[in-house]
C-alpha cells in the first residue's frame, strides 16, 4: 500500500445546518432530500447562524429537529404571517417558511398571498406533494384530477372538486413576489436544479430584494401508495405535466429593506 | 406631563409606543380602528414595525413571530376579530412568549353591532383559545387607567411570558378625556435568552408548541397550570369604594363598573349603605376580597353591558352567602345610573333583616328593560 492511498478525500458530509439526527419521515419520502438541500445552501452563503425558520403543520411540521438553526412552529396555513413578524423586527436575519400543500394552498392561501403581495423580504420553501401527508392522504388543493385519495375515493372530480391550484403561477403574477420557481425533487438532475432555485431564492433575501418562494414538487410513497421509485416515476410522468418546471419569475425588482 | 384631552383608542396606542411596543399589527374593525390607524402613522416614525394585516389571523401570527424575536409586539381588534385571533392566542400561550392584546368590545353574537358593549368577558376570560390556558385581564374604566394599563400589560407579559389583553368597551375607545400619557421608556436593547436570534455561539432555540407524547404533554400542562396559579396569587387588583360599611355591594368592570359608581353615590344620599366594587383584573378574578366581602353584605347587584357574563364569577364567589341580582344592558345601551339606583333601592327593600336571606331565594325577577336569561 502507499501512501498516497491512505489519503482521504471527503466528497461528501453532512451540511452543519443539518441536524445530526435520523428523521421520522417515510422510507422514500423526498422531505430529507430537501432539507438537504437547504443545509447545503444555508452553509454554502454562510448564514447558518441568522437563519430562523418558520416550520409548518404538517410532516414537516418536526422540521426544526433537523436544522441546526433556531426555529418556530407556526399554526397551520399562517407561517407566512408568522415569518413576517420575526423578519420585520428582525431584518438582519434569514428567515425562511418550509410548508406543505396543504398548508400553503389550502388554509393559508391569504397568508402566503399578502406575504407576497408585501414584498416581505423572506423565502418559503413550498413541498407540494399533491397530498395531505401528515393526516393520511386525503385531498388536496394540489391533487391531480382523477387522482384518488381517503377523502377523494372515487377519484378528484373536477366538477365538485375543481383542478389543482398551480400556487406558483398565482404567486408569480404578484408585483411584490421577485424569484418564484418551480422545480422537482424526482431526479439527480432536477435536484441540481432545485438546489441553484434554493439559492437564488435565498441570494434574493439576502440582497433586500423581497419576496422568493421555491416550490418542490415531492412524493408520499405512503399516501400514494407507491413504491419510493414508482413514486419518482409518477412525479415525472404525472405531476410534471400538470406543474410545468422552470423559474415563473426572476426579477431584480425590490420594494427594498423592510423592518426596523 | 401635563393632562391632553385624549382619545381612548389614540391615547392607548401612544401609551403603548412610550412602554416600548417594537411592533403593531393589526386589521380594521370599528371600534378599534383609530389605534390601528394612529400606529400607521407613528410606528413608522420611530422606525418601527407596523403591518396592516391581511385579516385578524395573519395580525395575530405577525405579533406570534415578532414576540419570538423578543421584541415587544401587540394588536388591537373588537370582538369578531378577536374570534379570529383565538388560534393564534392558543398558540401563543402554548409557545409561552409575551403579547398584548387590546380588544374593544362592540356588540355581538355575530356581527352584531358597532356600538359598546361588554360581550367578551366569556370570551377573554374563559375561552380565548383552546387548551387550558388563561390570558391576564385588565379593564379599565377610563382613558387614563387605559393609559395606565398597557405599561402594566407589556410588564406583566414579559415577566410571566404570556398574554395580556386590555378589555375595554367602545366607549372608553371612542370617548375623549382629559389624561396624562407617561414619559417615553428608554428602548431596551438585546433580546431575552430564549428569543430567536439566530444560533450563533450557542445552541439553537425552539419555540414549539406542542408535544407529541402524553407524559410530556401532561408535564408541560402542569408548569403552565403552576405559572397561572402564581399569576392569580400575585396579580390580582380592584378597585373599592365605599365598601367598609356597605351592606349592599355593586359589582362592576369598566364602564359599567364606572357608572355604577355614580348609583352609588345616589344612593348613599337616599340613606342606602352601598359601595362599589370594581374588579381591574377579571382573570385573575378578585374572588378571594369578593368572598370577604359577602360575609357582611346583605346583597349584591351585579351590572354588566351584556346578558350576564361576569356574574357567574361573582356567583361563585359569594358562595351563596348572600343573593347575586344582575341588571344588564345589551346592543350598545348602556346602564344608567337611575336605573341602577332603582336596583340597588329594590335589593335593599328586598334584602332588609326582616326578610331573611333564604327568602328571597328563588328565580330572578327581571329589571327594567332585561331579558332574563335565567
Amino acid at each position: 500500500m502507499t501512501l498516497e492511498n491512505t489519503i482521504e478525500t471527503v466528497v461528501a458530509d453532512r451540511p452543519q445546518a443539518l441536524s445530526q439526527t435520523s428523521t421520522h419521515y417515510c422510507p422514500g419520502c423526498l422531505h430529507g432530500v430537501a432539507h438537504r438541500l437547504i443545509a447545503e445552501v444555508l452553509d454554502e452563503l454562510g448564514i447558518r447562524e441568522r437563519t430562523l425558520l418558520v416550520a409548518p403543520v404538517g410532516c414537516s411540521v418536526f422540521a426544526f429537529n433537523y436544522f441546526e438553526c433556531d426555529a418556530v412552529v407556526a399554526p397551520h396555513g399562517r407561517a407566512p404571517a408568522v415569518a413576517t413578524g420575526l423578519k420585520r423586527v428582525s431584518p438582519d436575519k434569514i428567515v425562511f417558511a418550509y410548508q406543505g400543500d396543504g398548508d400553503l394552498a389550502s388554509i393559508g392561501t391569504a397568508e402566503i398571498i399578502h406575504a407576497a403581495v408585501r414584498g416581505e423580504n423572506i423565502t418559503v420553501i413550498f413541498i407540494n406533494n399533491a397530498v395531505y401527508g401528515m393526516t393520511g392522504g386525503q385531498m388536496a388543493p394540489t391533487s391531480l384530477v382523477g387522482m384518488k385519495t381517503t377523502s377523494s375515493p372515487f377519484g378528484r372530480d373536477v366538477k365538485t372538486m375543481g383542478s389543482p391550484l398551480k400556487m406558483s403561477e398565482l404567486i408569480a403574477q404578484i408585483d411584490g413576489a421577485t424569484f418564484v420557481s418551480r422545480r422537482s425533487l424526482h431526479s439527480p438532475a432536477e435536484i441540481r436544479k432545485a438546489k441553484k432555485a434554493i439559492r437564488r431564492a435565498f441570494e434574493v433575501q439576502i440582497n433586500h430584494q423581497g419576496f422568493s418562494l421555491v416550490e418542490l414538487l415531492s412524493n408520499c410513497p405512503t399516501n400514494w401508495d407507491m413504491k419510493p421509485l414508482e413514486s419518482l416515476r409518477w412525479i415525472e410522468t404525472r405531476m410534471v405535466p400538470v406543474f410545468p418546471l422552470g423559474d415563473l419569475k426572476n426579477a431584480v425588482a425590490s420594494h427594498g429593506i423592510k423592518g426596523v | 406631563m401635563a393632562k391632553q384631552l385624549l382619545k381612548g383608542n389614540e391615547a392607548i396606542a401612544e401609551a403603548a409606543v412610550r412602554a416600548g411596543v417594537d411592533a403593531y399589527f393589526g386589521y380594521p374593525i370599528t371600534p378599534q380602528t383609530e389605534l390601528l390607524e394612529y400606529m400607521s402613522k407613528r410606528m413608522p416614525e420611530l422606525g418601527r414595525a407596523f403591518v396592516q394585516a391581511e385579516s385578524e389571523l395573519g395580525a395575530i401570527n405577525m405579533v406570534y413571530g415578532a414576540a419570538c424575536a423578543g421584541k415587544r409586539a401587540m394588536t388591537s381588534s373588537s370582538s369578531p376579530g378577536v374570534s379570529l385571533m383565538q388560534e393564534g392566542l392558543s398558540y401563543i400561550a402554548a409557545a409561552e412568549v409575551p403579547i398584548v392584546l387590546v380588544d374593544v368590545m362592540r356588540g355581538g353574537p355575530g356581527l352584531g353591532n358597532i356600538a359598546p358593549s361588554q360581550s367578551d368577558y366569556f370570551q377573554m376570560v374563559k375561552s380565548a383559545g383552546h387548551g387550558d390556558f388563561k390570558p391576564i385581564v385588565l379593564a379599565p374604566a377610563s382613558v387614563q387607567e387605559a393609559i395606565d394599563m398597557i405599561g402594566l400589560a407589556f410588564d406583566l407579559a414579559d415577566k410571566y411570558r404570556t398574554v395580556v389583553t386590555l378589555l375595554l368597551d367602545g366607549t372608553i375607545g371612542q370617548m375623549m378625556e382629559p389624561a396624562e400619557l407617561p414619559p417615553m421608556s428608554v428602548k431596551r436593547s438585546g433580546a431575552p435568552g430564549w428569543a430567536l436570534t439566530g444560533a450563533s455561539g450557542r445552541p439553537k432555540n425552539g419555540i414549539i408548541p406542542f408535544r407529541m407524547q402524553a407524559d410530556d404533554l401532561e408535564a408541560f400542562n402542569l408548569q403552565l397550570q403552576q405559572k397561572l396559579a402564581l399569576i392569580a396569587h400575585t396579580e390580582v387588583r380592584y378597585h373599592e369604594q365605599s365598601v367598609e360599611d356597605a351592606e349592599l355591594i355593586v359589582v362592576g368592570f369598566g364602564t359599567a363598573g364606572r357608572i355604577a359608581q355614580t348609583a352609588v353615590k345616589m344612593a348613599r344620599r337616599q340613606g342606602i349603605k352601598a359601595g362599589l366594587f370594581r374588579p381591574i383584573t377579571l382573570w385573575p378574578f378578585p374572588e378571594r376580597r369578593l368572598s370577604q366581602l359577602a360575609d357582611d353584605a346583605r346583597g349584591f347587584l351585579v351590572v354588566e353591558m351584556n346578558a350576564g357574563q361576569m356574574v357567574e364569577d361573582v356567583r361563585l364567589a359569594v358562595g351563596g352567602q348572600a343573593p347575586v341580582k344582575f341588571l344588564g344592558r345589551m346592543g350598545g345601551s348602556l346602564p344608567m345610573p337611575d336605573e341602577i339606583l332603582s336596583a340597588i333601592v329594590k335589593l335593599d327593600q328586598t334584602t332588609t333583616p326582616a326578610h331573611p336571606v333564604g327568602a328571597i331565594e328563588g328565580p330572578m325577577t327581571p329589571l327594567k328593560h332585561f331579558v332574563s336569561i335565567n
